[in-house]
């Protein structure tokens, strides 16, 4: 099952440990970390469910592609990291 | 009278407290993050977050003096017939947090035009869809340097909550008699520079930069606008350009007297090109005759190259109308106790400031 690993930034807001979880895309992967930790959601996500603007993804070393639907499949043996974008100053 | 002061900056809340010697920082919140608005309300305060990569965030302390998150105002998914809005279905900045008249309510302006209200004081909150679903909202403009509408202002009216005003950047001034349920433009008597003839006094054109109402006198209404100060005596339809403001009619910020319709205070600059202060001198405008005419107050103000510059919601008068502070885009805040006539800076040296918000008083 992939991993999902949250930059340390998010720390000064909540709690945001790795987590392995069941999901064969990011979108599935990601869905399941906040079922367990739902205010996670909006900082990660924005209303419609897309990337927010400076929140980037990596799955291994590779950032997603689809970062409005978030399709990109993920394998058993990935690790997601989410991180802040430098877009973001 | 208000003895605690808060201020919403680029890097945290600050609490300021007056205690014999004057006001000093007692305490500081959120040190890093933006702060885009601030409201103490029922005994609790409200702080309004704008993280730049994890989005809007509204924080609430309890009387307690815990901090908790609470949801943020949130746009429902965007439906397939939308594709065309220029703006997007997504929170990007709660601007404007006010009461809302009866207990538990809240009202939260935002960017991208959002209008939401609360009525579980911030817990959860429902975005106003009368608003936000009327096809002339795809016109608003987005406010300078951005792609976004943001509502600004939202006023209550103390005698019907039900009776809702609110300022857009840049919309004109929109009103509800029915609790937001139904919308209409209604200002009327504005002008437009920066539009071509035939459009400047479209009441949509408008940039209302700040509007501010006399809490006894809740039909007197002043605005900053992008291109001068206006008045209105009928809450809002009907305006009048007071055109004796001085020393520019260039703004952002509007405070009004609580008690006494004829007297408000602003804080110009020189126009959009430049946005600053006047021959590097900060001052405020004060008229005390409904406009027309201004004194220019400087005693305890920086008067040699300084070059504030204070946005919409950083100019604050307390209930007895005698207290007033603001704060600039250079961190500069300073507090009156005597209507304006002299300013005294507290020991700090602040990030720059968005929001500048008397606590309430007793």
């Amino acid at each position: 099952m992939p991993v999902v690993a949250f930059t340390p930034a998010l720390e000064r807001f909540l709690k945001a440990p790795p987590v392995t979880v069941e999901g064969a895309t990011i979108g599935a992967a990601l869905a399941a970390v906040f079922a367990a930790r739902p205010a996670l959601r909006g900082y990660v996500l924005d209303d419609q469910g897309a990337l927010r603007r400076h929140v980037v993804v990596y799955v291994n070393s590779l950032p997603v592609k689809d970062r409005t639907r978030l399709t990109d499949p993920v394998g058993p043996r990935d690790r997601i990291y989410v991180l802040q974008a430098l877009t973001g100053g | 009278m208000a003895d605690r002061l808060h201020v919403g900056t680029r890097k945290g809340l600050f609490e300021l407290a007056r205690r014999s010697g004057g006001w000093e920082v007692d305490a500081v919140h959120f040190l890093g993050e933006p702060v885009t608005a601030v409201l103490a309300a029922e005994g609790a305060l409200h702080a309004a977050l704008d993280l730049g990569h994890f989005g809007a965030k509204l924080w609430r302390r309890e009387a307690g003096g815990n901090w908790r998150e609470l949801a943020a105002p949130a746009f429902p998914p965007k439906p397939a017939d939308a594709s065309d809005d220029p703006h997007p279905w997504t929170l990007g900045k709660i601007w404007a947090l006010e009461k809302g008249g009866v207990p538990g309510r809240l009202w939260a302006g935002t960017m991208p035009g959002g209008l939401f209200r609360s009525d579980d004081g911030g817990e959860s909150w429902t975005l106003i869809e009368a608003l936000w679903r009327m096809p002339e909202r795809r016109k608003w403009l987005g406010v300078a340097g951005g792609e976004q509408p943001g509502i600004n202002s939202v006023l209550i009216d103390p005698r019907d909550p039900d009776d809702i005003r609110i300022g857009v950047s840049t919309a004109g001034v929109w009103a509800s008699r029915d609790g937001g349920a139904s919308w209409r433009i209604i200002n009327r008597g504005m002008r437009a520079e920066y539009m071509p003839p035939e459009l400047s006094e479209e009441p949509i054109a408008q940039d209302v930069h700040r509007l501010a109402r006399c809490a006894a006198h809740p039909d007197i209404l002043w605005c900053q606008h992008h291109n001068g100060v206006f008045r209105s005596e009928d809450g809002g339809t009907n305006w009048r350009e007071v055109t004796a403001i001085r020393p520019a009619k260039f703004g952002f910020a509007v405070a009004a007297h609580p008690r006494d319709p004829e007297t408000a205070w602003f804080v110009p600059a020189v126009k959009d090109e430049r946005r600053i202060p006047v021959d590097g001198k900060v001052v405020v405008a004060r008229t005390r005759d409904g406009g027309r005419s201004f004194e220019v107050l400087r005693h305890g103000l920086p008067q040699h190259h300084a070059y504030d510059l204070v946005w919409r919601h950083a100019l604050d008068v307390d209930g007895s109308g005698e207290r007033l502070a603001f704060g600039s885009t250079s961190g500069g805040l300073w507090i009156s106790e005597n209507g304006g006539d002299s300013w005294r800076m507290p020991e700090a040296r602040l990030p720059p400031i968005a929001a500048v918000r008397f606590a309430e008083a007793g």
